[in-house]
């Protein structure tokens, strides 16, 4: 068993619960130990980053003080959302980068007791440490139900191979690990040019056309080299690719059904773990068809509940006259 | 400004400081260097000093001969520009005058003192420190001797591309014998593999085939083709080398060259090298029909007989039963006076820039590839077509600057590519009339004619695009990109992002240093550079020579450039040769470093320190000895010796640590003085 400090990010537990459960079933079986960070905080996501940089850095680097005080010997942080990873390491490398930042940062930290200093920790994304960490060699081993028959398409996203700050990828404009490690389960890898090409970020809440259309060109590539299935390594290429592709269907007068599953939940299925355990099934767009033609049975969907309400507790507000001779 | 005084020595000595015009006296106040010295050194055995505008000029040079005749003087320093510049021109002025040429000492205070500080009073500090440290140092030079070692007259040529083969042809003209060694079958290299040459679009075959020829039939010529340089010994004027003559298992005697070995040959491969990974050529081969010499290899490695161990249908139709499986390698030994390296570039693998899909896509291109496809004897040929091999494209986008001027793989210009590019738009155009876009940084047509040649292309109708290509994918967004290539694309001009789908893209790929480019340099002594282009002597005045003497080099070896400069180097290289043939005998610098062999410890540390190979070892007596015709006078090996056993004459410990206690005697009190420190 490996050891590691895990970063899950504000995703893991609620739009990418899928990816939550699919990791937490392969994690022993590829040798794989995560404890997580104590009280962790958001790690600002895409936006934050644009606004108002220190603190905006400090926000991240409450996450890396944390981890760097539980080590315990071991030094790696593995982050399983691309963005979360990309913005742990960038604070890590520009507060090393630029000391006046990190000085900063750490007059932040220091309030809440805390400080960190560039460079104590490696911070890695999960299918680094699956590629480079467990090999792929192991992977092999441990694969009882080859994806035979399931053509993938790779697609990382733009955050995780770049920007390359301590040389991990083999490519950072067209890497194949995603590609190897698919291939290591049995399935039939389509060379996908897309690959790492934006998803759109949160330009959904933005300037949700040009998100439509940025996701368009993605499945729509996926769909020309006739996939089954798309595999992502990140909560928010699956939301977007997932949850806006009905959307971007009614925008472009198209008919794309491309399910997008997450790394996780192949090489679990690859594993011969059950589809429930693996949050199959949790997708919108399903993966039902595409999945029965290698013999996996996705759960039904659950009957649709109604999300409740949650129980007002504030007090109503005053009525304001001016409003209601506007609804009038 | 003559001063006599008591002085401690017995040396007489004089000081020159030049003005070098205002390159020095704008900075350094050079009358008051030399009335300092006069009065400061005047203990040390300085005679007479003096100022002047130009020493260099020949008036100077009369001052100091004049001097050394009429005062007697018995050394001279001379505070000017660095050693590599008028060293000789000093040294030749106090031979004139009587005077060992070694009893000259030049010190710079231009190079070192005037162009690198801006505080005048500093500087002129620092030229007294520096004008001192050579008073104290002269004191101990000795008077020394050249070492004067024969000229062999023959001269090997390492690279039978064009700069090797004009070096070589020169070379016989003038009489003397060459030896030319080839590692492929055929002598020709890359230039055999275009169709047409920039800018006058003559045929490239047309124009180095005739003189393959010559080279193939010249009396003073010997060609050692599919061979490869083994082992370098010696030194100027007399180097052996060993040749190894890898085995073609085709007799040479009796080898007619008629062909019939290649045509019956089962075995099919891809031909790397001369077609550019995108033709065949079979086990038993001539590369091209042209080739010189004629005689054709069998390639072991894809040989059905040497795989199998049956077939031999070469030997079964060869009508002079030229065939010979059991031919082995074959070593030659040579002795040669000069070598001049002309072993010219590879080719950038485009693959490491996977966006632009180079093996992935199937029509992206390199330009070696295009070259084979434009030119009529390749595998098309002359049919521009797609990798399908039938298609005609109807639009073919050229990327210039491909793993050059990217600060991700080369930062240099690789020259050629955009002359190649138009070239290949022009060619384009003119065999399937596509329309053709190049894609470019900036455009670089220097030389003559060549931007007559881009305005010929421009009025063609070829589209041009200013802007680095970001990628080039098969990912449609249109409809009417699919099934194309599309090139993505800022066009800075416009300040636009396009998107241009084309049918073929073409790679205008940068030229690099050859792989074993390091290993080379190695093997004959010469340093190159970090990316491994050979460095020459002088990058103005002295391009084609290396610090080893006797070593010379031509072509891409040194750096990217074009047929003509090519040509012109190898014609210079062997202008260089001839001139050191012509004397019959090289007169070395006596600076040399030597063992002191019952010091020696034997313990090797500056056996491989030397970049020179010059020191050798005697097992029997374990002590390191060094050629003195080899030494360069490094002292690379004075500084590395735990025993203090080598000393070099002209650099003894005596001269440095004189020196340094020169350069003390000034007191550095100005407040800028750190700047210099």
């Amino acid at each position: 068993m490996k050891k590691y400090i895990f970063y899950p990010g504000c995703a893991m537990d609620t739009s990418a619960k899928a990816y939550n459960e699919s990791m937490q079933a392969v994690l022993a079986p590829l040798g794989l130990d995560f404890e997580e960070v104590h009280d962790w905080n958001c790690c600002g996501a895409t936006e934050y980053l644009g606004i108002s940089t220190v603190p905006a850095y400090a926000l991240i680097s409450r996450n890396l003080a944390l981890a760097a005080r539980q080590t315990n010997g071991d030094r790696t942080v593995v982050a399983s959302c691309s963005a979360c990873y990309l913005n742990l390491a960038k604070a890590d490398y520009y507060m090393a980068e630029r000391p006046s930042l990190g000085e900063l940062v750490n007059v932040a930290l220091a309030e809440g007791g805390l400080d960190y200093t560039p460079g104590t920790l490696e911070i890695r994304h999960l299918l680094d440490i699956i590629i480079n960490e467990v090999g792929l060699d192991a992977v092999k081993e441990r694969v009882t139900h080859p994806l035979k028959g399931l053509r993938v398409a790779p697609y990382l996203g733009c955050m995780v191979p770049r920007p390359d700050y301590k040389k991990r990828w083999s490519d950072y404009e067209y890497p194949n690990e995603l590609d190897r490690l698919l291939k290591a389960l049995g399935a039939e890898v389509i060379d996908f040019p897309l690959k790492t090409h934006c998803c759109g970020g949160h330009m959904t809440q933005i300037s949700p056309t040009t998100a439509f259309e940025l996701i368009r060109r993605l499945i729509s590539s996926a769909d020309h080299h006739k996939a089954d299935v798309m595999v992502t390594v990140c909560p928010m290429c699956q939301l977007n690719l997932d949850a806006y592709q009905n959307e971007t269907n009614q925008y472009f007068h198209t008919n794309y059904k491309m399910p997008i599953l997450f790394f996780t939940q192949l090489i679990g299925l690859a594993f011969g773990i059950e589809a429930k355990k693996l949050g199959l099934g949790r997708e919108l767009v399903s993966a039902r068809e595409a999945l029965s033609r290698i013999g996996v049975e996705v759960p039904q969907e659950e009957p649709e509940v109604k999300p409740r309400r949650k129980k007002p507790t504030g007090l109503p507000m005053p009525k304001m006259p001016v409003n209601e001779e506007k609804t009038l | 400004m003559k001063k006599q005084t008591e002085i401690e020595g017995k040396e007489r000595i004089g000081v020159y400081v030049c003005h070098c015009g205002t390159n020095i006296a704008g900075i350094v106040d050079v009358e008051d260097v030399a009335a300092w010295a006069e009065k400061e050194l005047g203990d040390r055995g300085v005679v007479i000093t003096r100022d002047y505008k130009f020493m260099c000029s020949s008036l100077g040079q009369e001052l100091i001969e004049k001097d050394i005749k009429e005062q007697g003087l018995t050394r001279v320093v001379v505070a000017a520009c660095s050693p590599h510049l008028h060293e000789a021109t000093f040294r030749k002025a106090c031979e004139n005058a009587g005077l060992n040429r070694y009893l000259c000492e030049l010190v710079s205070i231009r190079e070192q003192v005037s162009w690198v500080h801006t505080d005048k009073v500093a500087a002129t500090a620092k030229a007294k420190a520096v004008v001192a440290g050579g008073v104290e140092r002269v004191i101990h030079h000795e008077p020394l001797e050249a070492l004067h070692v024969p000229i062999h007259p023959a001269t090997m040529v390492v690279g039978g591309g064009i700069a090797g083969i004009q070096a070589a042809i020169e070379i016989a003209d003038a009489g003397f014998p060459v030896y030319l060694v080839e590692r492929e079958p055929s002598i020709g290299g890359h230039m055999a593999q275009f169709d047409k040459t920039f800018p006058t679009l003559d045929c490239a075959a047309c124009i180095l085939t005739p003189k393959m020829v010559t080279a193939g039939t010249h009396p003073n010529i010997k060609i050692f083709s599919y061979s490869e340089v083994t082992n370098v010994d010696g030194y100027v004027g007399n180097f052996t080398v060993t040749i190894r003559k890898k085995a073609r298992y085709v007799n040479e005697e009796l080898c007619t060259g008629c062909g019939i070995c290649q045509e019956k040959c089962p075995a099919k491969v891809i031909d790397d090298i001369y077609e550019a990974g995108l033709g065949y050529r079979k086990g038993a081969y001539i590369p091209f029909p042209q080739a010189v010499p004629k005689f054709p290899v069998i390639d072991k490695a894809n040989c059905v007989f040497f795989e199998r161990g049956t077939c031999k249908a070469c030997q079964k139709f060869c009508p002079t039963n030229a065939i010979d499986f059991d031919q082995e390698d074959e070593y030659v030994t040579v002795e040669v006076g000069n070598i001049i390296l002309a072993t010219g570039y590879d080719l950038f693998d485009p693959r490491q820039i996977s966006q632009y899909g180079y093996g992935r896509l199937a029509n992206v291109f390199t330009s070696m590839e295009f070259e084979r496809l434009s030119n009529a004897a390749g595998p098309t040929n002359g049919e521009i077509v797609l990798r399908d091999g039938v298609t005609k494209p109807t639009s073919v986008g050229i990327i210039h600057c491909v793993g050059s001027r990217d600060r991700n793989y080369n930062n240099y210009c690789s020259v050629i590519c955009c002359m190649q590019s138009l070239k290949f738009a022009h060619l384009v155009h003119e065999r399937t009339g596509a329309t053709v876009y190049n894609f470019y940084i900036d455009m670089r047509t220097a030389y003559k004619e060549y931007d007559e040649f881009y305005q010929r292309v421009l009025e063609e109708g070829t589209l041009f695009v200013r802007g680095k290509v970001a990628e080039v994918t098969d990912a449609a967004r249109l409809s009417i990109e699919e099934g194309k290539l599309i090139i993505q694309v800022e066009d800075t001009l416009a300040g636009v992002q396009r998107r241009i789908p084309v049918d073929m893209v073409v790679l205008s790929a940068a030229m690099i240093p050859r792989h074993d480019a390091h290993d080379v340099a190695h093997l004959f002594g010469i340093s190159c550079s970090a990316n491994g282009w050979f460095i020459e002597k002088h990058p103005k005045l002295d391009p084609v020579a290396t610090m080893t003497e006797g070593i010379f080099i031509a072509g891409c070896v040194q750096g990217p450039k074009d047929i003509p400069s090519s040509v012109a180097q190898g014609a210079a290289a062997s202008a260089r040769v001839l001139g050191r043939i012509q004397q019959g005998e090289i007169a070395l610098e006596p600076v040399r470093a030597t063992v002191d062999q019952s010091i020696c410890s034997g313990c090797r540390i500056c056996n491989n320190l030397c970049p020179f190979n010059a020191i050798l070892f005697h097992e029997d007596r374990m002590v390191s000895e060094i050629n003195a015709a080899l030494c360069q006078g490094c002292g690379t090996c004075i500084a590395a010796c735990p025993a203090g056993a080598i000393t070099g004459t002209g650099f003894s410990n005596e001269q440095i640590f004189a020196q340094i206690e020169g350069l003390m005697r000034v007191n550095f009190q100005h407040e800028k003085m750190t700047e210099l420190a």
